[in-house]
Parts: C-alpha cells; sequence; structure tokens
C-alpha cells in the first residue's frame, strides 16, 4: 500500500490550480497503486477546515495542514519531512510552478530520496510509480524509477489535468512542526506583487503569437483582442521581436524564450525551427498562415489555410460569445 | 564576506545532442562549456565585491566534475574568481541531483561561506533544484529564481519571481542563492584576465578529502534510475483547414477548441 | 530603371555598382591605441586558428623548446593563437581529402592513426551528370581527381586535434577572440587589436561592454582562411595585391549516417549546372565516406559553384537539395540521416591571385592567401605546409631581431605548394569559355602539366560580372524535412546561437536594385538575406539583413557586400564537417 503526498499551493483564499491538477494526478495514481491521495497545505489562520476540505473535490481524502509562512519553501519542507516520517508516504508530487522544485528538492536532500523533475507523464508499473520528463529538446523521454523509500516527483507546468473527481470533502488534521533554524531565516517581505510592464509569458496558460504575416506592428492588436478573449497573453517571434513590432520579452524560440501552454495560437508564424524549438512542447498547437507551405503546418494540431486579418477578429467576437453565453 | 560560487560544465547548447546508439545514455561527447547561468552567479558575486556595501575578501568558483571541468573553473576564474576548487573523483560519476548537491555540500563545508550563490538552472536539465539540496545538507535559507539581490547588513533583500507575481525575501546570511538570467548581464572578460586564469591557485579535491560518505553518491548512492529512454508519444498529424468561408471556418475552430476545453 | 555604365543587357545590374560601406584602411588598420600598461605583448600573435595558423603555432613551439634562449624573448606568452569562433574547430568546414605529407612534416613521428581520419582513399569515381537521371563515369580517372595515398578527414575533427596539439606544446589559444584591427606603426606590423564585446544592436556599448585589447608581437601570422577579414586589410595597406582580383567558389556540405557504408570517393561534374558559357556555372559535387570503427558509416556530400555565376536565382544550397535527388546519390544516402550541415567559401584564384605573402613584421598562411589548387580541390594540406613554412620564416628572423620575412615567400613558391599552385595556374579560368570548350582547354593544359597553353588567365571580380534572370529556381526541390532541407533549419544544426542585439557585421549596401537584392537572397545558403514582403517587382529596394543567421562563409565578401568578424564566440559551432 502506498501513499501519495501533494503539495499543495495556496494564495489568497484558492488553491493554485497546478497544485489542484497534481491533486488529480495523485488521486488517480494512489488508486492504481492501491493507496490513498493527500494533500499538505502550510498557511496561516485563512487555511480553514471547510477551505481545506474542498481539495476532496479532486481526489484528495485527508488535508494535513500546518501554521506556517507561505510563498517559502523550507518551512513546507519540514512540514512534509514530518508528515511522512509520521505517516509513511512512499511519494511526494509537486504541480508545476517554481515552489515545487524548491520543495521538492529540499524533502529529497532531506529524507535521501529520489527526485526527478519537470516530469510529464507518470506510469504505474508492478504497483510503483514510474516517472517520465522530456529531454533533449523533446525529442526524447526519460523514465525515472526510485531505489529510495519515498519517491518526489515534481511536475512541468500544466502537466497535470485539474479535474474534480466529484469526490467529498477531505478530512483536516492539524500538524505541529517545529521548524529548522535555517526555514526561519527567510522572511517574506512582500508577497505577489505584481509588474505591468514585464509580461510573464512562461505561466500563461493560453498564448496568441504574432509573426511577419501580421504585416505590421498595429497587426499585434488583433492578436492582443484574441488574447484578451481566450484568457491568454501575447508572444512574439525574433523577426518581429528584430522589427520592434512587440517587446522582447515576449519572443519565444532558440534565442528568446521556452513555452509549454495549452494552447498556443500562432498568426502569421511560418515555424521555422529556430521557434519552433521554444514552443513544441505546447499542449495544443493552432497555426494560422495564408501560406499552405508554411512549416508550421507539420506540426500543428489544427492549421487554418487563410487571412489572418480576416480571421482573427471574427474569432475573438466568437470566442467572446461562447464564453459569454 | 567570503562567496563561493558553484559552477558546472555543461555540454554546449549549441550542439546537437543525441542518445548513444551503441549505450542507450545521452552521447555525452562534445564540447562542454561553463553552463551559462552560473556566468550570471559570478557575475553577481562581482558585483557585491565591487559595489562598496560589504567587504569580500575571496569569490571562490566551485564544480564537481572529471577534469574536463577545469576548463569551467578558468573561465570562472577570467570572470572575476579569486582562486577555486576542483572536486573530482571517481566514486562521483553517475551521480543524481539528490547525491551532487551532498557532494558540492561537503565541499562547501571545509570553506564556510558566507554566501553561495549558482546558476539556477543549466543546460542539461537540471533546474532550480540543486540550491535548495545544497542548503538543506549546510541548514542554511535558500531561495531561487532570485533575479534582484541587494546586500545589507548581514542580511539579503531578494525579488524573486513565483507563481503569483514578485515576491520580496529577506534572507539572513549565511545563505544559498539561485539566479536566474535576468538578475544581470555578465560581464564579457578581458584578454588580460583570459591569458592570466590558469594561474590563479586551482585546488583539486577528492570525495575523501571533503569528508563524502561514497555510500551516498556515485551511481550507486544516487536514489533514481533514470537510464531508459524512449520515444515520445507520436502525435497525430494535425488538421488543416481551407478557409474559404470565414464563418464557417471561425464556427469550426471554436468548436475545435471548446472540445478541448480550452474556452473555460 | 537603367544604371550609367552596367546596362540591362538582358539584364541585371552587377552587385559591384553597389560598394559596401566600409572603408578597410581607416577602419581595420592603425596604430596601437591603448596605453601601455593596458597593452598585451605576446612572442607572436597569429590570427586565425585553422590548419595553417595550428600548424604555425605547433612548429614555433617545436623550434623553440630547444631553443629556451630565444623562447626566453619572446616573454610569457611566445605563441598566442586567436580564433573567433567559440572553439578551434567551430568554424571549421571542408570535403575534405587531404594530403598527409604536411601532417608527416610537422609530426613526423606520428601516423594516420594517431591523429583523426576516415582512412586512406581505396577507390574513387568521377561521374559527368548528363542529366537529372544518368551519370557517365568518366574513366580514367582524370589526373586532378586521383587521390591514392590521401585520407578523407573531417577539419572540424582534424582542427580540434591540432588545437590540443599545440595547447600542449605551450600555445595560447584565444578562442572567442577576434582580430579585429591590424595594428602598424611606421611601416611595420605591429601585432592586431582584438575585437570589442558587448556593443549593441547600434554598435553602441551595453552595460557589459568590454573594450578589445591591443596585442602588440614581434611577429603576426595572419590565418584567418577564406575570406581573411584582416588580410583583405593588409593587402590594401602594403599593396601585396598580385594585379588579379582573388576570386571564389561557395561550398555547401552535409553529413549523413547512412545505412550502407559508402566505399570510395566520388565527384561529380555537371548536371544540375548548366554548360552554356553565359551561365558561367562551373563546379560540382564531392561526396565522400567517413568510416570509422565503432561508429555508424557516415558520409560527406557536397556541392561547389564558383562564385562569378550568371543567374540571379542560382543557390548553392538548394542545387545540392536537387543534386542529392540524382538516382546515383539516393542510393547513397535513402534511409540515411543529415547529422551535419556547413557553408563555406572556397578561393579559387589559385597563382595569379596569390599576393605578396609578406610585409614588415607580418605573414599571410593558408586559405587567406589562396593557396588552394581548384583542379585537384586540395588546400588543407597546404595550409599546414605554409603554416610550418612561416615558423621557419619566423623563427629565424626573430632570433636575427629582424621583421623582414620576405623569405618566406620565397619558400612557399619553392615549395611544393607554389609549384603545384603554378601548374594549375590557368586551369580554372578557361571555363568562362563554357564546360565544352573549357574543359577541352584545360584538358589540354593538364596533360602538359600547365604548359599549353599557357599564358597569363586574368581573373576578374566575382561581383563585376553581369547578371541575368532565369526560372531556375523553379527546378529547386520542396523541402521536406527529411531528405532535403530548407536553409533555416540548417542553419539551426550548425549551432548557430547569435545574441538577437548584436550589431550588424555585414557591410553591404541596403538600397539596390531588386534583382541585385534577389541574387544576394539565393546565394546566402544561410538566408541572411530577404526581400520585403511588399518589394515591387522591378526598381530599388530595401534588403532586409537577418546577421544573426550569418555562418561567415564570406561568399558575399565575393559577391559585392564586405564581411566583417561578428563578436568572438558568434557563429557556427561545427563539429562533424
Amino acid at each position: 500500500m502506498s501513499d501519495i503526498l501533494v503539495y499543495v499551493l495556496h494564495y489568497e483564499g484558492t488553491f493554485n490550480k497546478n497544485s489542484l491538477g497534481a491533486v488529480t494526478e495523485g488521486a488517480r495514481l494512489a488508486s492504481e497503486i492501491d493507496g490513498e491521495c493527500h494533500a499538505v497545505v502550510v498557511g496561516g489562520d485563512d487555511l480553514t477546515d471547510e477551505l481545506c476540505a474542498t481539495i476532496g473535490g479532486h481526489g484528495a481524502t485527508k488535508v494535513f495542514r500546518a501554521t506556517g509562512p507561505e510563498g517559502l519553501a523550507q518551512p513546507v519542507v519540514d512540514v512534509m519531512a514530518k508528515v511522512i516520517g509520521d505517516n509513511g508516504h512512499s511519494y511526494a508530487l509537486f504541480g508545476g510552478g517554481l515552489l515545487g522544485f524548491e520543495i521538492g528538492a529540499g524533502l529529497a536532500a532531506r529524507l535521501k530520496a529520489g527526485v526527478t523533475m519537470e516530469v510529464t507523464a507518470i506510469n504505474v508499473e508492478d504497483g510503483k510509480l514510474v516517472a517520465e520528463r522530456p529531454i533533449l529538446q523533446d525529442s526524447s523521454i526519460s523514465e525515472s524509477r526510485y531505489r529510495s523509500d519515498v519517491g518526489v516527483i515534481i511536475g512541468r507546468l500544466n502537466a497535470f489535468e485539474t479535474k474534480e473527481s466529484g469526490g467529498g470533502s477531505a478530512t483536516v488534521e492539524t500538524v505541529d512542526v517545529e521548524f529548522s533554524p535555517f526555514s526561519e531565516k527567510a522572511t517574506m517581505v512582500q508577497r505577489g506583487e505584481q509588474r505591468g510592464e514585464d509580461v510573464n509569458i512562461e505561466d500563461a496558460p493560453v498564448l496568441v503569437a504574432g509573426g511577419r504575416g501580421l504585416g505590421k506592428a498595429e497587426g499585434f492588436e488583433l492578436c492582443e483582442q484574441l488574447a484578451g478573449a481566450l484568457g491568454g497573453a501575447v508572444a512574439a517571434t525574433r523577426a518581429v521581436v528584430d522589427a520592434g513590432w512587440y517587446p522582447y520579452s515576449t519572443q519565444i524560440g532558440q534565442t528568446g524564450k521556452t513555452v509549454a501552454p495549452k494552447l498556443y495560437l500562432a498568426a502569421g508564424i511560418s515555424g521555422a525551427i529556430q521557434h519552433k524549438v521554444g514552443m513544441q512542447a505546447s499542449e495544443n498547437i493552432v497555426a494560422i498562415n495564408k501560406d499552405s507551405n508554411a512549416p508550421i503546418f507539420e506540426f500543428s494540431d489544427l492549421g487554418i489555410v487563410g487571412d489572418l486579418n480576416k480571421i482573427l477578429p471574427k474569432l475573438t467576437d466568437a470566442v467572446k460569445a461562447k464564453k459569454g453565453g | 564576506m567570503k562567496i563561493c560560487v558553484l559552477v558546472k560544465e555543461v555540454p554546449d547548447a549549441a550542439v546537437e545532442k543525441r542518445i548513444d546508439a551503441s549505450t542507450g545514455r545521452m552521447d555525452r561527447k562534445g564540447e562542454k562549456n561553463l553552463n551559462p547561468f552560473d556566468t550570471h552567479a559570478i557575475e553577481a558575486a562581482m558585483q557585491i565585491k565591487e559595489g562598496g556595501v560589504v567587504e569580500v575578501e575571496e569569490v571562490i568558483a566551485v564544480t564537481m566534475g572529471p577534469d574536463s571541468a577545469v576548463r569551467a573553473l578558468h573561465k570562472a576564474v577570467s570572470l572575476g574568481a579569486d582562486r577555486s576548487v576542483h572536486l573530482s573523483d571517481d566514486s562521483l560519476a553517475g551521480s543524481d541531483v539528490a547525491a551532487t548537491g551532498y557532494a558540492l555540500a561537503k565541499t562547501l563545508e571545509k570553506e564556510s561561506p558566507d554566501l553561495v550563490l549558482l546558476g539556477q538552472q543549466s543546460d542539461d536539465g537540471e533546474c532550480y533544484t540543486i540550491g535548495a539540496v545544497v542548503a538543506d545538507h549546510l541548514g542554511m535559507p535558500s531561495l531561487t529564481q532570485v533575479i534582484k539581490m541587494d546586500v545589507e547588513d548581514g542580511k539579503l533583500r531578494c525579488e524573486r519571481q513565483a507563481e503569483y507575481g514578485y515576491d520580496t525575501v529577506a534572507v539572513e546570511l549565511p545563505a544559498v542563492i539561485s539566479v536566474g538570467d535576468a538578475i544581470n548581464e555578465p560581464r564579457y572578460p578581458s584578454l588580460k584576465a583570459i591569458m592570466g586564469a590558469k594561474k590563479k591557485p586551482l585546488e583539486a579535491v577528492s570525495a575523501g578529502d571533503a569528508g563524502i560518505d561514497a555510500a551516498l553518491v556515485g551511481a550507486e548512492g544516487s536514489s533514481v534510475d533514470c537510464g531508459s529512454f524512449k520515444a515520445p508519444p507520436s502525435k497525430e498529424a494535425g488538421q488543416i483547414i481551407e478557409d474559404e468561408d470565414t464563418d464557417e471556418t471561425v464556427e469550426k475552430i471554436v468548436a475545435w477548441l471548446d472540445e478541448r476545453k480550452l474556452l473555460s | 530603371m537603367s544604371q550609367s555604365n552596367g546596362s540591362r543587357n538582358g539584364g541585371v545590374p552587377a552587385p559591384s555598382q553597389y560598394p559596401p560601406p566600409v572603408d578597410a584602411l581607416d577602419e581595420f588598420v592603425g596604430p596601437p591605441t591603448d596605453a601601455e600598461d593596458d597593452r598585451i605583448e605576446v612572442g607572436v600573435a597569429i590570427v586565425g586558428g585553422g590548419q595553417a595558423g595550428m600548424a604555425c603555432a605547433i612548429r614555433l613551439l617545436q623550434l623553440l623548446e630547444d631553443d629556451p634562449a630565444l623562447a626566453e624573448q619572446l616573454g610569457e606568452v611566445p605563441v598566442a593563437v586567436l580564433e573567433k569562433g567559440k572553439v578551434a574547430g567551430a568554424h571549421q568546414m571542408s570535403g575534405a581529402v587531404m594530403n598527409p605529407a604536411a601532417i608527416k612534416q610537422l609530426f613526423p613521428d606520428l601516423g594516420p592513426d594517431d591523429w583523426p581520419n576516415y582512412g586512406p582513399v581505396e577507390a574513387e569515381r568521377v561521374y559527368f551528370m548528363l542529366n537529372k537521371k544518368r551519370a557517365i563515369p568518366l574513366v580514367p580517372t582524370p589526373p586532378p581527381f586521383r587521390n591514392h595515398g590521401n585520407y578523407v578527414i573531417s577539419v572540424a575533427e582534424l582542427n580540434r586535434w591540432l588545437a590540443e596539439k599545440a595547447e600542449e606544446a605551450g600555445a595560447y589559444i584565444l578562442s572567442e577572440t577576434v582580430g579585429a584591427k591590424l595594428l602598424v606603426s611606421d611601416g611595420v606590423v605591429r601585432g592586431v587589436r582584438s575585437g570589442d564585446k558587448g556593443r549593441d544592436k547600434q554598435g553602441e556599448p551595453l552595460g557589459n561592454f568590454e573594450p578589445g585589447s591591443d596585442v602588440l608581437a614581434k611577429a603576426t601570422v595572419l590565418s584567418e582562411g577564406c575570406w581573411g577579414h584582416l588580410t583583405g586589410a593588409a593587402i590594401k595597406e602594403f599593396e601585396l595585391g598580385s594585379g588579379d582580383p582573388q576570386v571564389w567558389a561557395l561550398g555547401v556540405k552535409e553529413v549523413w549516417e547512412v545505412e550502407e557504408p559508402l566505399e570510395k570517393i566520388i565527384h561529380t561534374l555537371g548536371w544540375p549546372l548548366r554548360p552554356q558559357a553565359k551561365y558561367r556555372e562551373f563546379g560540382g559535387s564531392w561526396i565522400y565516406p567517413m568510416n570509422r570503427e565503432g561508429e555508424k558509416p557516415r558520409v560527406s556530400i557536397g556541392y561547389v559553384v564558383r562564385l562569378n555565376y550568371a543567374d540571379v536565382r542560382i543557390s548553392v544550397h538548394d542545387i545540392l537539395q536537387q543534386f542529392k535527388h540524382h538516382p546515383l546519390v539516393e542510393k547513397i544516402l535513402q534511409g540515411g540521416k543529415r547529422v551535419g550541415w556547413g557553408a563555406k567559401a572556397i578561393p579559387e584564384g589559385g597563382y595569379w591571385a596569390m599576393p605578396t605573402l609578406h610585409a614588415p613584421g607580418m605573414v599571410i598562411a593558408g586559405d587567406g592567401a589562396g593557396m588552394v589548387n581548384v583542379p585537384t580541390l586540395k588546400g588543407v594540406h597546404y595550409a599546414i605546409k605554409s603554416g610550418y613554412l612561416a615558423a621557419e620564416t619566423l623563427y629565424r628572423q626573430l632570433k636575427a631581431g629582424s621583421t623582414d620575412f620576405s623569405a618566406y615567400d620565397d619558400a612557399v613558391h619553392d615549395s611544393s605548394i607554389g609549384k603545384d599552385l603554378y601548374e594549375s595556374r590557368n586551369m580554372e579560368q578557361p571555363f568562362e569559355k563554357g564546360l565544352v570548350v573549357g574543359g577541352a582547354i584545360v584538358n589540354a593544359m593538364v596533360v602538359t602539366k600547365g604548359r599549353f597553353p599557357g599564358g597569363h588567365w586574368k581573373t576578374h571580380r566575382d561581383s563585376e560580372g553581369a547578371l541575368l534572370k532565369t526560372d531556375r529556381h523553379l527546378k529547386y526541390p520542396k523541402p521536406d524535412g527529411k531528405y532535403t532541407f530548407d536553409k533555416l533549419s540548417s542553419v539551426f544544426i550548425t549551432g548557430n546561437e547569435t545574441r538577437d542585439d548584436a550589431p550588424n557585421h555585414i557591410r553591404i549596401e541596403k538600397h539596390v536594385d531588386r534583382d541585385v537584392a534577389e541574387m544576394w537572397a539565393w546565394m546566402c545558403p544561410a538566408g541572411v538575406y530577404e526581400l520585403p514582403e511588399d518589394a515591387p517587382e522591378e526598381g530599388p529596394v530595401d534588403l532586409i539583413v537577418n546577421y544573426t543567421n550569418c555562418v561567415q562563409c564570406g561568399a558575399i565578401t565575393a559577391k559585392g557586400g564586405r564581411l566583417t568578424p561578428p563578436e568572438g564566440g558568434d557563429g557556427p559551432l561545427y563539429t562533424n564537417t
């Protein structure tokens, strides 16, 4: 019997989507290895029993709650080490996101456990979990098997689908933890400051990217409107950033950023490999280009050969209508 | 203040890497270079040293790797480190992230640094993790993805971009900080510095010298087996729509997105 | 829209009508400017870490090992090699089949088992490609193509080995370092200034700007390779030109892993090039086996075309892709996988275009001096040999306290380099008369070892030939990404990752006639030049220059622009070419 402990990140009354995705995945796997999926949360007074119990909706049967600072990794390592030590979980699972990496790694050190990061899929083999991670620019998959008593699995951003399992409330158990002296040496001064100019495209679940095919800098207005309707951000190719049509911070590709959103919509982008390597891990790729020979159609999931100037505005309206209705 | 910068040599990102057909393992031949993210860490150390806010006696570059890793150390020294330490031992080969972090921590213990800096990720796959492992072993606070760092009275004021925006965190020294590439623009070494690098002191350290327990490192001591590789699931060929009636096309696109729950 | 000279004549203005904005003497030659304390002093500065540069470094250090007195005189750094690539070997690309004599001379105690190669040439074939389906073997193999006793190599590999040897011998190899300016004062070459790092698109210093340094040396060796940046400036400064301009060919190459090992070296002439004189298409292909124990069999395949071609729509990269569809080639490559690509210009002016090889304080070695035997396609061993000879002269003269290296020029001309190049001195120019007539003339020259017809067949600048336009491009295959490839994905596998805010290192007139712009766009194997989407069908256009794609092949220097070295470390990272 092997239980899985999933870290759930909390912020201002809600739980992080990637964490809940990890819970969903944890619940699925736990049933296959004859165990349970538990969650662990660390925070302040706003982590009420009612709130924590809702994690059960994604398949956790129990939630361990400890009081501690939010947004810092090392206190959580202390908490999880104690919970695993007292309860014997075989796996610690994290959804994508920075804290997941920090906590997972610290936990691996603390428990002398094996750790795999950027995991995109987890399988069950002989009652044990095998973690898969892509390597070599996603051209190959490496499989990790754990020799240690505990295996730490850190997922890639957006790798696990968040799904309500219809399970009821989870039981909530309060945990008392004595923090390591060094866990108290970092203090949060300000959390979650939004900064306008710096667009963080790496976390966006949806990206609408524009290339030379937009014709002119103003073409990005079409992308912005569609991105707004889809709830995402706007990205750009090297060529248009070079031409000054959009800022470098939004550049995707070999010399720009690498992203893996749930939806990547490429408008007027040819799909040269220098761009492809920056977005090929996207879950769904939609391409709009008037050139039917554009390389992007070879790896897009849905390709539309047509004039983006006609398609984008209508698509924006249709998306708004669908979502609104 | 004594600053240790952890550096690593990695296969050049520009060279196409493949799985070696005969061994089934990553083909690690070919150029190795100083991990570009580590150059940001060295630059951060140099900026503290030159900043004048706090006195820095030494910046030391530390690496764990085979013989060729000395090139990474030479590069680090040409960028300003005063001396370097090369942890090298056959028993360390094949160490995973946890084992590597442990070995580095033991090496750092002997130096008693006030600040340990490293690049947050490397081109050969590891990301955001070594710092946390090292810090846990050293019993120091740790933070990664730091893109701004100021020293103020024995404390660090760090900014990093986390899940919900930018966090500002105060960290007491000694600490382990992993920096992101947005933190600074690394300097280029001057020709003089490059030519003088080989003369700076370089200390070779074995696992025994560092007090490393051989059972906890190397391929044997690692807790994860990640030797097997497979091809990624082949993608189904995509669908192509030729736009003739744009209204109809748009309807199809929306239906396609909806099917995949991309419109929620 | 006609020009005052260079009429349309069917007919496109020659690119030489748009001289690039550059003043070599003003920008690339000058006295040292650093303060005395900041200058770096070395014994001998070698610019370019290719075969010639490394051979020179190795030979010098061999001589210095037995001469501690001179070694001490040369200071802490007796031999420094400045190499603009990320590592020595990063910018190395060639066929190649090498004559092992020069390496033997450099390392008398070593044999072919000691340096990287793919074995001696076992068999060879030359084919005349009649058309896209048929190939006629030329039997017996014409003399220039006979390669018995020669070895198949990859210069990217050989160069890395030579660099190791040079370092072991004590050379300081400064990679990612450009020789940007030739330091000259009182008519003597004093060294070179290294390139700046950290400038932005506009050329302004960025936050981490690091200026280059004056590297002063008692002797300077220019072994810069086929498009010799400082070499060009030095030739102007010291009037070393021979009277005949240097001319070039462009070679584009791929390395393939194949299912069946190839057992012979192959050269081809003919298709897809057109034989008529008006097209001036001279060139051919090579296909060489790269078989090594313990490794999957591979093949090196490349196509070379002289850059004085006339048709605007000639693209050597695409000609290579088209060539691969010939049944003879398909048989060799089918089922295989491309694992490398590269492009490089080859100096083909031969004997007449070779400059004077020295100036006070300086010598020129290797491809930079045009030491390539065009009919036999050999240049690697000449590069090594010239580096060796340069070292010998420098050693003697430095010992004598002199900066007169004229003895080197004599040594080169007296050696096999001079003899071979003299014999083949007129064997490329006749092809301006077309393949058939040219072929016949050259045949006669080969048989008579260059004596008949004799005379001096002058070379003409590649950028001055009038151009014409055909539908040549319609025959290029559409890249399928598996067997044929586009330029961008080819640049990608060279490992070229130049930073996007780097300054433009290509000097070229951007406002040009549309056809000239198109010519450059087709010519460049890396897709650097593009026409804007809304360019008019005729008349002037504004050329787009995607200089970050540049693999520094040098073709643009031949055909109307002027390449200068980008920041050290930029460009390709060739490993198997």
